[in-house]
């Protein structure tokens, strides 16, 4: 499988990173040399084998659903790079 | 006295004595911190909180029943959040975060009574293996090969951490390892670095990267320091859903020295083609020295250790990339310029462009990809089935009897600062190749110096344990430190 320019462009797109333009060949190529690497995965024989999730074999801890924190809005806001009125800011998303 | 060149174990005693003061004991580690500017090790001195917390240690050291680190001054990765002080993972787009919040393993620190001098440097989101990802710039090694100045890594992701403790400049420090980010770094210092079993300390509070393969762990200059220092930042955290509800040993009370009839397994896999021909040779000597310490050699079979670094190139990636995705320039850090007309969109793309350094960018949209549709199984699926497959090798040989394995630390010593720097990514990948296992089994590892290379710069030892035996590891461990007595420091030249 070999990345090609538009495809480093699609991946860019989906990760939200503005990569300009006269990159993309170069990143094209850094992904082909690290996806070649991770190519001979398909020598391993996984057929019936679990895909792991949890390194640890254990049960995930429950607890009542109830609100356990809050009521700090401005802690919460305090390392917003815009905010307003007790809300985060942001560009106009509608027009 | 220099009271900074003391032992955790040293100090802690010491100040019991009442040989010298925690005030004293801050003073010197703040002046030889403030000298060594030349390792960019310190990236946020905290020299005003350190005075305030050495007081109030040395008020609770008088009124008798002080904990371990009482008064010991440590150094905090930048990975670590830490209330009121600069927090960014030595990234860009976490610029003038301070957060509102500590850490859980910090907080067991700070309510221990330790003294943090500050916040150390690190690779940007722990990402890199020699510390040239960061935005602060390079920490350089207190270690310089004989007879040349030429400036060497002092490893990654932790570098600052090996560096700052290699230097004498705290007396301990946390780290971090996802991939060998404790142990490569303390292998390449002369120091000893333990990642913990995953589970063993809290998540919380500490900057994601690959939240399935990320554990703190401690940096120190011996054995006994590591053991001291790990039970402080272990224990159960219900903020943090796979920390484990389970006691803490106390470590230190289980360095005995002793490992007669213990099994130790020596993995044919990590025999790699190319090795120096130094690093077969210390391996070989500890072997040596563990089989003279009275434990039982035995040759042992991991047979997918060669797809352990390829597995976590798929794995850690795509958890970063998911990880990472809260850096949007909306609710912390650095929002980028934006021109006019732009939207949220452009906001988080310019953001993200400018905040983000190369090979964190590089590493979210691998991640990106292989978890994209149409990539998923072939790749992402694909490599978590094969870290299944990773973790049953290490089961078996445990069920076998096999008490600990003994590998090499790292393939090389400390390489020069920019001398990888046009090599193809999977070069600097090929570092965390002896180390990388043990996140993906979820593990606990520790690397031990155990001797010099011939250019004079020091090179570790690993042994991994079995799970939730950080005990048994830290007296193994012990053992092996006591048989190669690795007693070298660097010269001062900083």
């Amino acid at each position: 499988m070999s990345i090609d320019v538009e495809t480093a462009r699609r991946v860019a797109k989906l990760a939200r990173i503005a990569v300009p333009e006269k990159d993309l060949p170069a990143l094209a190529g850094e992904f082909n040399a690290i996806l070649g690497f991770v190519e001979q995965l398909g020598e391993v024989d996984v057929e019936g084998v679990e895909p792991m999730t949890g390194v640890t074999p254990m049960r995930l801890k429950r607890r009542e659903d109830v609100v356990t924190d809050g009521g700090m809005p401005e802690k919460i806001l305090s390392n917003a790079p815009d905010a307003r009125e007790g809300f985060f800011a942001v560009p106009k998303v509608v027009e | 006295m220099t009271l900074n060149t003391l032992t955790i174990a040293a100090a802690r005693d010491g100040l019991r004595k009442g040989e010298f003061t925690a005030a004293e004991l801050t003073e010197a580690c703040l002046s030889a911190a403030a000298e060594a500017g030349a390792l960019n090790a310190v990236v946020h001195p905290t020299p005003d909180l350190a005075r305030e917390r050495a007081a109030a240690a040395e008020a609770r050291l008088r009124q008798g029943d002080a904990p371990d680190l009482c008064g010991i001054p440590l150094g905090i990765k930048d990975l670590f959040c830490t209330r009121g002080v600069d927090s960014q993972a030595a990234s860009r787009i976490l610029e003038g975060f301070r957060p509102e919040y500590e850490s859980t393993v910090t907080a067991k620190l700070r309510d221990a009574g330790a003294v943090m001098i500050g916040k150390l440097n690190m690779d940007e989101f722990a990402m890199g293996s020699s510390n040239e990802t960061s935005v602060y710039g390079d920490a350089v090694n207190p270690w310089r090969r004989q007879g040349d100045d030429a400036r060497l890594t002092p490893g990654g992701s932790s570098g600052g951490s090996a560096a700052a403790v290699a230097a004498d400049l705290c007396l301990g420090a946390t780290g971090t390892d996802t991939g060998g980010s404790i142990r490569q770094p303390a292998a390449f210092t002369g120091t000893t670095g333990l990642k913990p079993t995953y589970g063993r300390c809290s998540r919380w509070g500490i900057v994601a990267f690959a939240s399935s393969l990320d554990q703190a762990g401690p940096m120190t200059k011996d054995v006994r320091d590591a053991a001291i220092l790990l039970a402080a930042m272990s224990g159960h955290d219900p903020k943090d859903s796979t920390s484990a509800d389970r006691a803490v040993p106390d470590f230190e009370a289980m360095l005995t020295g002793d490992i007669r009839g213990k099994v130790v397994g020596v993995p044919r896999e990590y025999r790699m083609e190319g090795m120096p021909e130094e690093i077969e040779a210390l391996w070989a000597k500890g072997r040596e020295m563990l089989a003279d310490a009275g434990a039982e050699l035995r040759d042992i079979s991991l047979p997918h250790t060669k797809y352990a670094l390829p597995a976590y190139y798929v794995i850690a990636p795509a958890e970063a990339s998911s990880n990472l995705a809260r850096y949007d320039g909306v609710r912390f850090g650095r929002r980028a310029k934006l021109g006019q007309g732009d939207g949220v969109t452009e906001m988080y793309e310019k953001t993200r462009a400018e905040g983000f350094g190369h090979e964190v960018q590089r590493r979210v949209m691998v991640g990106t990809y292989v978890l994209s549709a149409g990539f998923y199984d072939a790749y992402y699926n694909r490599a978590r089935k094969v870290r299944t497959l990773i973790k049953q090798d290490f089961d078996r040989v445990f069920a076998d009897g096999v008490d600990a394995i003994l590998t090499p630390a790292t393939p090389s010593a400390a390489f020069g600062l920019g001398e990888m720097a046009d090599a193809d990514p999977v070069q600097m990948y090929l570092n965390d190749v002896f180390t990388v296992t043990v996140n993906l089994a979820g593990l606990p590892g520790i690397a031990v110096p155990a001797g010099l290379d011939r250019q004079g710069l020091p090179l570790g030892l690993q042994l991994i344990g079995r799970p939730w035996e950080e005990g048994e590891l830290l007296n193994a461990a012990y053992t092996l430190e006591r048989a190669a007595g690795f007693v070298s420091k660097p010269g001062k030249w900083w």
